[in-house]
């Protein structure tokens, strides 16, 4: 295992993509055969069920270093990971086992149906003959998700560097049906298990920011105006009966969305589709929040289908039974998609994105700042003459988001993060002002620099209420400027209000915490959009 | 007035004992201040006078001007100070570092400063002082502390940079330049031409002209051929993390040397290419032993993990209680910065 402790060791130490494809490269080329396959396999989410509970674990660790429950807590929340906590605390091994990747595995395949005694006699016997970063990854393979920076298009990246074959391909390849003991490395990277030809998608098209006036963009004629839908941009790909739903990020969900699968199994021609995947109740989009939670999962399930449907606005097609139509005008290839959406029944949470009605500039200002009430961002501005560009590129395609909103707000809790994180107070809850006293209103993770956490980590550690826990409540002191994409009234939230999409903005240092808003200024927001 | 409290009594100013009128690592202005050791959160301007072990002067009077008024004993020899007998005895962080005895009748308070039980071959090895009252630091005062011995250590250094240079890469190493960098210096020593930062250089000067010998290292300057430090080796503080200086070296490999490193979050936490678990402070079972060693009847926990590690005490029957004081990481971390004037080149 030593090999792919150093693998480990070797990516998570940096944050250059390219140095991480490379130690995965250095890795493929040397690494046996089964180790290279259950690296894949580890790494895109096909991991064999915990064979032992994480209690236990903890329970076992306990009982070998004779350190009280509190005392374990708190060098779990300072480290912030479990597997590497218990590799931490446990003694120096007292004897070294060599297995590889593959002997790991398949010996923690069998330890799932044993009992909690032979579980434990086989975990102690690991823990006893591993060093500290092996005992690491032991403890990784037993369950936990490697959160090391390494997606699924970085691995494929890295498979493509090292064969020459198609990025898209080996994604297709490496998503598929396979099972390490049923194919070998190289049947897998040459997709012997696949049909590449159903399912290459095309580089998707993308979008500069909107940086100067609409009446120098030409005569209003020439463009198509749509909504900008805020969720994730999907192609949705039809050939020979078989259908693939590809992420903008390039990498394949269409088991994320069975709903989306069967319904275009309605269209009796083949395509390539370009849209928006959303969540969707009732005819209407709902936020992007909502739609996180069908995002990334193992398995979706039923329950989870009702909770968050989800829906699909088509913009765009680039190919007709079997015909690259890219170069095509916009307009036409619209006149294609609305044809193709006229021409069999569909369920109605598969819709064409409608077209923005407009004579004039001017009339665009209003409906983009009324995007808000639909769930949308804003708006897109394409010119009719354009064609599928690959990529991003500047002049036919314009986005013109709407404005955040934003509010100041002072901190009250602060909490560590995790992963790279795990070391700073990272995650804040914020409060406005109601009355004499403070109400949380949005809690936010993102937005300020390594160098302005390390400073508000330290003032977190000076200005701490607890002593003990993961939370931290603070002095109400330090003041920042959050931005939100939209506000409702809630039920669920003490304040009364729901903020989506909240981040900081910026660290007020010049202001102080009196000056922070009000919860009456908050929900007057909710009238202005 | 109990024994203890004449002997000492924590003020905003510092740790003051009030029957020989003076400080322990004050952190404001007083007239008399004994000094632990020559990191910037425990010797501080500003004092009248200074007293410091013989091996820490020089070290104070380079970072705190030559104007001082100091004065210094050797360790293990006594000095009597309004009938308060004052000791200096080996703490193990830094070269001149000790934990300073006082005693007033027969009663006895060991103040730790900053210490390392493990013995490094550079600063005078840590010395456990029986007495009643034991005031420790805590810095790595949680149980996922436990430090590799001083030869594994070394191994993974040199390794590290052998590594380096097969692929042609200069290895940099990043420590504070008092304690780190002299440490890093001597666990490097052999390998290949070792290249100091000037803040470096400067203290290791002043170290060795009060004869202490350091192993020879040369000055890493800005005007210095760039081909010359090709798969060298360089030292240089923590602040010249993203610095031009830093930049301008060709095709290097940067280490973070500290004992924050045990952490995965906090090697991956600044984009470096290695963290190396180099401490100049105590390990938890460090911690335990050297307080366990003390026998003392009363433990106060200064800081870093004091609300954790007095806790810890007195579960297993140490009467121990915290102490808020303005010594740590963070603290010496920004008085470096200021103290080297790093980060304007």
């Amino acid at each position: 295992m030593k090999q792919f402790s150093d693998l480990i060791s070797a990516i998570e130490i940096t944050n250059k993509t390219n140095a991480k494809i490379d130690a995965l490269v250095r890795y493929f080329s040397t690494a046996p055969d089964k180790d290279k396959l259950w690296l894949i396999a580890l790494f895109t989410g096909k991991r064999p069920s915990r064979p032992v509970k994480t209690t236990l674990m903890k329970e076992w660790c306990m009982e070998l270093t004779n350190l009280p429950e509190w005392l374990f807590l708190e060098s779990y929340g300072t480290v912030g990971d479990l597997g590497e906590t218990l590799a931490l605390l446990l003694p120096e091994p007292t004897h070294h086992l060599d297995l590889s990747l593959n002997e790991w595995m398949t010996e923690l395949k069998a330890l799932k149906p044993k009992s909690d005694d032979e579980k434990k006699a086989f975990v102690l016997e690991a823990w006893t003959g591993l060093e500290q970063q092996e005992r690491l990854i032991f403890n990784k393979l037993i369950g936990g998700s490697f959160r090391i920076g390494v997606s699924k298009k970085t691995l494929v990246n890295a498979l493509a560097k090292l064969t020459n074959i198609d990025a898209n391909q080996l994604m297709h390849s490496i998503i598929g049906n396979w099972e390490v003991n049923s194919i070998a490395f190289e049947e897998l990277i040459h997709g012997k298990h696949i049909n590449y030809d159903n399912s290459k998608p095309y580089p998707f098209c993308l979008a500069y920011a909107l940086e100067k006036d609409l009446p120098e963009l030409g005569e209003p004629d020439d463009w198509i105006v749509e909504q900008k839908w805020d969720g994730i941009r999907g192609q949705i790909v039809k050939r020979n009966n078989e259908i693939y739903i590809w992420s903008r990020g390039e990498e394949l969900v269409t088991k994320q969305f069975p709903e989306l699968v069967e319904a275009m199994s309605n269209f009796k021609d083949d395509f390539v589709i370009d849209g928006e995947i959303l969540a969707m109740k009732d005819n209407d989009v709902l936020l992007f929040n909502d739609l996180q939670k069908r995002l990334n999962r193992k398995n979706v399930t039923k329950k989870l289908l009702e909770e968050v449907p989800v829906g699909f606005k088509a913009y765009d097609i680039l190919e007709f039974n079997g015909d690259d139509i890219r170069e095509d005008a916009f307009e036409a290839r619209r006149q294609r998609l609305e044809s193709l959406f006229n021409s069999v029944a569909l369920p109605e949470y598969i819709k064409l994105s409608f077209l923005v009605d407009f004579k004039d500039w001017k009339e665009l200002h209003a409906i983009r700042d009324n995007s808000r009430a639909i769930n949308s961002e804003g708006l897109m501005l394409k010119q009719k003459k354009s064609p599928y560009h690959t990529g991003r590129k500047k002049g036919d395609w314009w986005k013109w988001k709407v404005d955040p909103l934003t509010i100041d707000a002072v901190m009250i809790y602060a909490q560590k993060g995790s992963g790279r994180r795990s070391s700073k107070y990272t995650d804040y809850t914020f409060a406005v002002k109601k009355d004499d006293a403070l109400v949380t209103v949005a809690k936010a993770y993102s937005g300020l620099t390594d160098r302005e956490i390390t400073e508000i980590s330290q003032w977190v550690n000076k200005n701490a209420i607890e002593k003990f826990g993961p939370v931290r409540t603070v002095k109400p002191e330090l003041v920042f400027e959050i931005a939100f994409e939209g506000i409702a009234l809630s039920n669920r939230h003490k304040s009364g209000v729901a903020l989506r999409f909240p981040r900081i903005a910026r660290w007020r240092k010049d202001k102080p915490a009196e000056e922070i808003d009000t919860i009456e200024t908050v929900k007057s927001l909710i009238l202005s959009c | 007035m109990s024994l203890e409290n004449q002997l000492i009594k924590f003020t905003k100013k510092g740790i003051y004992c009030p029957q020989g009128k003076f400080y322990l690592d004050p952190w404001y202005p007083v007239d008399y201040a004994i000094i632990s050791h020559g990191h910037a959160d425990h010797a501080r301007r500003g004092m009248k006078r200074y007293l410091c072990t013989d091996d820490s002067k020089a070290i104070l009077q380079h970072r705190l001007g030559a104007d001082i008024s100091v004065e210094s004993i050797p360790y293990d020899s006594t000095l009597t100070i309004n009938g308060v007998k004052v000791s200096f005895y080996p703490a193990g962080h830094v070269i001149g570092s000790a934990q300073i005895r006082l005693e007033y009748k027969g009663y006895i308070v060991v103040f730790s400063g900053d210490y390392k039980t493990q013995s490094d071959f550079i600063s005078s090895p840590f010395e456990p002082i029986k007495c009643h009252t034991f005031i420790t630091e805590s810095t790595f005062g949680l149980p996922i502390y436990n430090w590799k011995s001083e030869k594994a250590l070394q191994d993974q250094l040199q390794s590290w940079v052998k590594t380096n240079q097969s692929n042609n890469r200069t290895s940099v190493f990043l420590g504070y330049s008092l304690g780190k960098a002299q440490r890093l210096i001597s666990l490097l020593d052999g390998c290949d031409d070792i290249y100091v930062h000037r803040a470096i250089h400067n203290l290791n000067e002043a170290i060795s002209g009060s004869g202490i010998k350091l192993p020879e290292t040369k000055l890493w300057s800005a005007d210095l051929d760039r081909k010359i430090l090709q798969n060298k080796i360089i030292i240089a503080p923590p602040a010249l993390l993203g610095s031009r200086m830093l930049k301008r070296v060709p095709n290097s490999a940067t280490a973070i040397c500290s004992g924050w490193m045990q952490i995965r979050g906090n090697r991956r936490w600044q984009a470096v290419d290695a963290g190396f678990v180099v401490s100049d402070h105590a390990d938890w079972n460090g911690l335990i032993s050297a307080v366990k060693a003390t026998e003392a009847e009363k433990v106060y926990v200064t800081h870093g993990s004091q609300a954790v590690f007095s806790k810890y005490l007195n579960e297993i029957g140490i009467k121990a209680d915290e102490l808020k004081t303005e010594y740590g990481d963070e603290a010496l971390a920004k008085a470096e910065k200021e103290t080297e004037n790093i980060g304007r080149e």
